[in-house]
């Protein structure tokens, strides 16, 4: 299968090892990935503030540098249901909705396309809080949600029971959002910076020492809040954990 | 003001494309026998369930708990309270009366909820403006639950129709449940044939 | 004709936020509704498909109201009721003042109803000289404090007890020192409770749903105000917004099961009331009300937000309602639901409250008529964006943005030398998104090298 690496804008920027941690997850994984050099970004900014016209040259130098792969995989639950869902700014040929369907966020590829549960080089020995984003959650739904009644199942978590050493805690508000949200967390500074702290509050009241995630655009926020608060916990990306990070 | 047509043309003009009407099951029943699911229900929502044989029994309860001085008004034929109770007594004159006397015509057992129309309240404001509520209940007149409730042809005669669950309550302030907000402090359902 | 003044909902969040003690009740107070919701719905085996029914049969009678809305006013008027037209808040104002003036009366005692406080009914009939008394303690609180209800359900939820003592001190005389909750509630009961026996007057109350077979109104409250109301004074008036109708009386066998355990966790209300003839020797009046439904109804993506049945829900679960309070909405309607529905009255008045949201999804999951609340804050939007009305970005910067990310060159370019380009941003921006995020939150750090230079470094064969 021919697989592509969607490095999310802010991550190719900001945090590199987490595109590396990705990388060389699906590297050890047994799998052929390709990076096209051409990506910028998914358009998810300029569309989730309204600018549905200005996503769409984002939108097509996307398409184009994903056109041939089986899979496009990347590490962020909310940009890979922006182009799942709400990639619409260019017009549809099936060219692109192949690419739309074919886009997949990691922890989803991993469980779901390559089934693996097992990580054998890794180990993570610390009490971990799992912070599933809200896209991850109610979007593209990787886990059960507390609203809705039903089984509750975690393709986030069962991935993670394939690492050594971690313990498990969970916050007394498992599934609220944590208040990032993209452009709200600068446009609504004073609500988002209040629920970031209360998540993480309640991640270290319920005893984590990392807060670990899918997303990084929330652990960004998280850990922005909790560094001005000086309150002790540390965040990691889910790909870098099971990629083998010890810390 | 507008007029009928002018009114219905425009929302005529606006409303989508007809959608279908879902076809409503009648959903299974919780298991338990319908009057411990009543009291529990009903229980929860600050009233109470108290068992009578006879008329007199209620009349003594009453006196028991409100006072012999208590001002009483009965809806319920064979029961007389200490001020007369008619179809044309002026609704707002119940103001000073401390126990209104009611028979429900039947409870729902979801709900621990008791169904009244003018029939049984005979003058309505009997439910509401005096203090306590006396309800009496046959417990044969139990109704599983509101799927059922609401198949029932009584909506259709009656001029009036209220489902009660318990004494008048709010929580809006912080939250903290207050019983008797607007309408009666207590509701109590007695167990009678 | 006064200019439009754009509510800033995320300078009024930030005034809430100040308030430590007030913003950790609410929270707290609404996350408990929130979860007794959940204990509710977990409860019921058949929540999911009760929902898809609620969804279901309020979607057909949207698509058909008119016919349902004849049906309706043809039945109430076979049970002696009279049945107006209101096309908009001023109609149905006007029709309130006309039906008591000529009937001489003066005091008119109401229950809750969303729909007079979005037709400032009050702010009408006072001037007027009719002495309007709300009997739910919510509202009675929010009308003596001059403010709009901050919650669908429970009005006053953004106050705390000392909030009230001193509100009811100035105005109903209690004393002020005195916060005890109970002897607030009471001091309203004993305030409230004459107006329902007075002389020359009428009772009014809302409508939470309009049974169309057999022209009955139907009313939820868990304080009797609305029974107490409609039972004493020889006038009940009912105001109903044309979105309440149902079918059928069998059909609240699906609504008033979700309505209480959505909103407050209960079962039901302690009173649900079902009008459908007046009391011999009275009489009793419907006024439906259009006041901007059937615009809404003509919307493709929005007229869904009608199937709403005012729970509160939506509101409970939202984690930037609970830490805004519902004033800093701007309107009668607030929370998601109020940010879907309050831009159809006036779009830049009310243009930042769809970007009040993260677009988590939350409101629409607990939707007991499937509202999809998230998806259409999102549309909303792009509605506003195409008007030009973003309130905190201009047209050209996200024009810029959608440039500069469309070519792969200059994108490069510019995250190579992203600490400086953030820093050098153009003087239209209206935010500037670092010194805003680092208020209150320390900035990632910049890191030697992008993962682009890293894999071109590091992976030889590149594609």
């Amino acid at each position: 299968m021919k697989v592509a690496l969607f490095v999310p804008c802010f991550i190719d920027a900001f945090y590199p090892q987490v595109g590396v941690a990705t990388l060389e997850l699906l590297e050890r994984l047994g799998v052929d990935v390709d990076y096209p050099r051409d990506q910028t970004c998914c358009g998810q900014p300029m569309a989730n503030s309204g600018a549905h016209k200005e996503a769409a040259g984002a939108e097509r130098v996307f398409a184009r540098n994903f056109a041939d792969y089986d899979y496009v995989v990347g590490p962020s639950a909310s940009c890979t249901h922006h182009v799942r869902e709400h990639f619409t700014a260019i017009e549809q040929t099936s060219a692109v909705q192949k690419v739309r369907r074919s886009t997949f966020e990691l922890v989803e590829f991993l469980h779901d396309v390559l089934k693996v549960r097992e990580f054998p080089w890794a180990e993570f020995p610390h009490r971990v809080g799992l912070h599933n984003s809200c896209s991850a959650v109610r979007h593209l739904r990787e886990t059960s949600n507390s609203e809705v009644a039903g089984a509750p199942f975690s393709k986030p978590r069962a991935l993670l029971e394939g690492v050594k050493g971690i313990e498990f805690v969970t916050p007394a508000r498992p599934d609220e959002c944590c208040g990032f949200g993209g452009t709200f967390s600068v446009t609504e500074e004073a609500v988002s910076v209040r629920m970031g702290q209360d998540k993480v509050r309640d991640h270290v009241g319920a005893g984590a020492e990392y807060i670990v995630s899918g997303d990084m655009s929330c652990l960004m926020h998280q850990q922005g809040c909790a560094e001005r608060l000086k309150v002790e916990a540390k965040f990691i990306h889910i790909a870098q954990v099971l990629n083998g990070a010890r810390a | 003001m507008t007029t009928r047509d002018a009114f219905l043309s425009k929302i005529r003009a606006a409303q989508p494309a007809s959608r279908p009407r879902p076809d409503v099951p009648v959903f299974p029943s919780p298991e338990g026998d319908l009057k411990t699911r009543f009291t529990l229900a009903l229980t929860t929502m600050g009233g109470t369930c108290v068992h009578a044989h006879s008329f007199d029994e209620v009349k003594e309860m009453i006196a028991a708990r409100f006072g012999a001085d208590a001002v009483v008004t009965s809806a319920v034929a064979g029961i007389e309270g200490t001020r007369a109770l008619a179809p044309d007594t002026a609704p707002a004159s119940l103001q000073d009366v401390d126990v209104g006397i009611v028979r429900g015509r039947f409870g729902v057992a979801e709900t621990g909820s008791v169904w009244f129309s003018e029939n049984e309240y005979v003058v309505n404001s009997i439910g509401y403006l005096v203090q306590h509520l006396v309800v009496l209940l046959d417990p044969a007149q139990l109704v599983d639950g509101l799927q059922q409730v609401y198949r029932r042809p009584d909506f259709q005669s009656a001029r009036y129709a209220a489902l009660v669950t318990g004494p008048s309550a709010t929580a809006d302030i912080e939250g903290v449940l207050i019983r008797g907000a607007q309408g009666v402090r207590s509701l109590t359902v007695v167990w009678i044939q | 004709m006064t200019k439009t003044v754009r509510i800033d909902h995320a300078k009024a969040a930030g005034a809430f936020l100040q308030k430590t003690d007030h913003v950790a009740f609410h929270d707290k107070r609404l996350w408990d509704l929130r979860s007794k919701r959940d204990a509710q719905a977990h409860g019921i085996p058949e929540w999911e498909a009760l929902r898809e029914l609620a969804s279901g049969i309020k979607e057909h009678t949207l698509s058909n109201l008119a016919d349902y809305i004849a049906q309706f006013a043809d039945q109430a008027e076979k049970n002696g009721v009279v049945v107006h037209y209101a096309a908009d808040a001023a109609e149905h104002n006007a029709l309130v003042h006309q039906l008591m003036s000529e009937r001489g009366m003066t005091t008119l005692v109401k229950s809750k109803s969303m729909l007079t406080d979005e037709c400032y009914m009050r702010d009408y009939l006072e001037p007027r000289g009719i002495t309007v008394m709300e009997t739910d303690l919510g509202e009675r609180i929010q009308q003596l404090d001059h403010q709009d209800p901050s919650h669908m359900v429970v009005p006053a939820v953004h106050k705390l007890r000392a909030d009230v003592a001193e509100l009811f001190g100035r105005t109903i005389g209690t004393d002020p020192a005195n916060s005890d909750i109970h002897y607030l509630a009471e001091s309203q009961r004993m305030d409230t409770r004459p107006y329902f026996v007075r002389e020359k007057t009428a009772g009014m109350t809302g409508c939470n749903f309009a049974v169309a077979e057999t022209g009955t109104v139907v009313v939820c409250t868990n304080e009797g105000n609305a029974d107490l109301s409609a039972n004493v004074p020889p006038l009940h008036i009912a105001s109903i917004g044309i979105e309440k109708l149902i079918p059928t009386i069998a059909d609240l066998g699906v609504f008033v099961r979700m309505l209480s355990r959505s909103a407050l966790g209960s079962p039901i209300t302690q009173y649900t009331s079902h009008f459908r003839a007046p009391r011999p020797g009275t009489e009793m009046h419907f006024i439906l009300v259009d006041n901007g439904r059937s615009e809404r109804l003509a919307l493709d993506d929005f007229w869904y937000s009608l199937k709403c049945i005012r729970c509160g829900a939506c509101m409970n679960t939202c984690p930037v309602y609970r830490r805004s309070g519902g004033l800093s909405y701007g309107g009668t309607y607030s929370g998601p639901i109020g940010a879907i529905i309050n831009p159809t009255h006036d779009l830049k008045r009310y243009s930042s409250l769809p970007f009040a949201s993260t677009l988590n999804g939350s409101c629409t999951n607990v939707c007991p008529t499937k509202v999809n609340i998230h998806e259409q804050i999102y549309k909303w939007r792009e509605v506003i964006a195409e008007r030009h009305e973003v309130p905190f970005v201009k047209q050209e910067v996200l024009k810029m943005a959608g440039r500069l990310l469309a070519s792969p060159t200059l994108y490069r370019a510019t995250v190579a030398s992203l600490g400086g380009a953030l820093k050098r941003l153009p003087n239209f921006v209206l935010y500037n998104p670092l010194n805003i995020w680092g208020r209150q939150r320390e900035l990632p750090e910049a890191p030697t090298e992008t993962f682009h230079e890293w894999y071109k470094k590091n992976r030889k064969s590149a594609k």
